[in-house]
């Protein structure tokens, strides 16, 4: 089996401005942060994300990566809404392409099968078929002859996504309660890139936990990166919860132009290991405060 | 009649409970403290096969109290099967909309007239276009006011009834709104032509109280009802069982 571990400078590497990339987890859950962090202090612009957004789509936003943004909402699950996100939006900064959370699971769904788009009911009569001119309807060949949404496929031209385990190959294991909808991301996508809590060999995977938390499987995987705490600070359960203090002063930074360039040149200026440095030493700040 | 006093926020607990009254083996959805008090305390009581999750990936069993983690799990349903529950119509789900209108259109998504530069940019429509249009659909509205019930909602998430007869019998086949919980009434979607109507008035509350806090003139079908009273079990089993540190009041304050 092929080794396709790497760093994540050298996924970045492998992208280009102008790109369709997906990103896996929802919310505040499990998102590839160290991966988005790479990108977020890469040259490139004008990408187009999709997501069941987080912060990923706050700090893409916050770093002008972001020209369209395909979603159903963007959340931080404990703090409803995202900032960054919604400057981002109030500023007329980036195109939206909203679209009901169904519809994403369905274009993403007709990508994987290589399907130009599927019926879905949702999205009929709601503002979404208002603020996307290009959505068409469907009317079904059969006697019912019901007009439905013809959700068009998502394509990516990358997928990012974050995993409890993987092995070399790119086999990924979900130790958390919920796959959310990452294989689909890797599926929808020509190149999809896995990073991980920890690389193992591959006969730990299965002995750590049943075959059906083996969700993404080595032949949807491009590359895999090993990122102790790349998930932060979104949960990554079980190996650990969101970091609700960190979250909160990422939300109160973001309130405030100049508390944020602080914020930034504190956490992102460097790499991730200089983030993850730099964590440790505010998380014992904040014990000794 | 009930020997204890109820408050407000058991009131408007025991009208949430309510909106699931007859629904039998389905997904009980709740957003928001008080929902979730009404939708526990409806398969304590009156629907006991309703289904609960625990906000993560499981189905909940049993009763227990709001802010903690459920005791038992009975079944795995990830967000992804979460779509399989709403397409399939076995689910009954009370949102939280930011903005309501008279046509019984809901808003999540974002405030102002330019889509492109939103005065205010709130979540996105989440799941409420498919939710509306597949399953059944209440709503809460913890505050009661002219900036919740609004003329014209600038953003269509939630689909009410006169946009999905516009947009066809696949829109209407499924769409069934029930009722809307307020801090002040329970109104629902009973007007001419599906708009919002007054059912009832929670008990110390004027009509005119609820037309000043409405940005539109609400119909009303004559004297409007008074909304029922929580039974004293369903108080005891509020107060001590589902929600003991008393969450619900944080959401609608007594007065």
């Amino acid at each position: 089996m092929s080794n396709k571990l790497m760093s994540e400078e050298q996924v970045v590497a492998e992208l280009r401005s102008g790109m369709t990339i997906g990103i896996g987890g929802w919310g505040s859950r499990r998102k590839p942060m160290s991966l988005v962090r790479a990108i977020a202090r890469s040259e490139l612009r004008d990408l187009t994300v999709v997501a069941y957004g987080g912060p990923d789509v706050g700090l893409l936003c916050a770093a002008g990566k972001v020209r369209r943004l395909v979603y159903g909402f963007v959340s931080l699950d404990t703090i409803a809404l995202e900032p960054h996100f919604r400057a981002a939006r109030q500023a007329g900064a980036i195109e939206s392409v909203e679209y009901d959370e169904g519809m994403l699971y369905w274009g993403l769904y007709a990508a994987a099968n290589r399907l130009p788009f599927l019926p879905t009911r949702a999205g009929l009569g709601s503002g979404v078929m208002r603020t996307n001119p290009d959505l068409r309807t469907i009317v079904s060949p059969y006697g019912d002859g019901e007009e439905l949404v013809a959700m068009p496929a998502l394509r990516l031209d990358a997928a990012l996504v974050h995993l409890n385990r993987a092995d070399a190959a790119g086999n990924g294991q979900f130790l958390g309660p919920d796959p959310y909808f990452d294989d689909l991301f890797c599926m929808a996508a020509e190149r999809a890139y896995l990073s991980c809590e920890r690389v193992v060999p591959t006969e730990e995977l299965a002995a750590a936990a049943p075959l059906s938390t083996l969700r993404v499987a080595r032949w949807m995987v491009h590359g895999v990166v090993e990122a102790p705490g790349g998930a932060h600070f979104t949960s990554c359960v079980p190996d650990y919860e969101r970091d609700e203090a960190f979250q909160r002063a990422y939300v109160e930074a973001a309130g405030d132009p100049e508390r944020w360039q602080e914020f930034a040149a504190r956490f992102l200026a460097g790499d991730e290991a200089g983030y993850q440095r730099a964590v440790a030493q505010w998380q014992n700040d904040e014990v000794v405060a | 009649m009930s020997i204890v006093t109820a408050t407000r926020a058991e009131i408007c607990a025991a009208a949430c409970a309510d909106a699931w009254r007859g629904d039998g083996e389905l997904l009980a959805s709740p957003f928001g403290t008080i929902p979730t008090v009404g939708a526990r305390l409806a398969r304590a009581t009156f629907e006991p096969d309703l289904l609960l999750t625990d906000g993560e990936a499981a189905f909940a069993a049993g009763t227990w109290p709001v802010g903690e983690q459920p005791r038992r799990r009975e079944g795995y349903v990830p967000f992804r099967s979460i779509f399989e529950l709403v397409w399939s119509g076995r689910r009954h789900v009370m949102m939280i909309p930011s903005q309501l209108d008279r046509a019984g259109n809901a808003n999540i998504s974002c405030i102002g007239e330019d889509y492109d530069r939103p005065k205010v940019q709130l979540l996105g429509v989440r799941g409420a276009p498919g939710n509306t249009v597949s399953h059944p659909t209440s709503y809460w509205i913890p505050r009661h006011s002219p900036r919740a019930l609004v003329e014209r909602v600038d953003m269509v998430a939630g689909v009410g009834p006169a946009a999905a007869a516009a947009a066809g019998p696949a829109a209407e086949r499924f769409l069934d709104l029930r009722v809307v919980v307020t801090d002040l009434a329970v109104l629902d979607f009973r007007g001419a032509g599906g708009t919002l109507r007054l059912r009832s008035l929670h008990p110390g509350v004027t009509l005119e109280q609820v037309q000043a806090a409405t940005g539109f003139e609400l119909a009303t079908d004559g004297e409007p009802a008074t909304t029922r009273l929580p039974s004293d079990e369903e108080l005891r089993l509020i107060r001590e069982v589902i929600d003991p540190r008393g969450l619900r009041e944080r959401e609608v304050p007594s007065a």
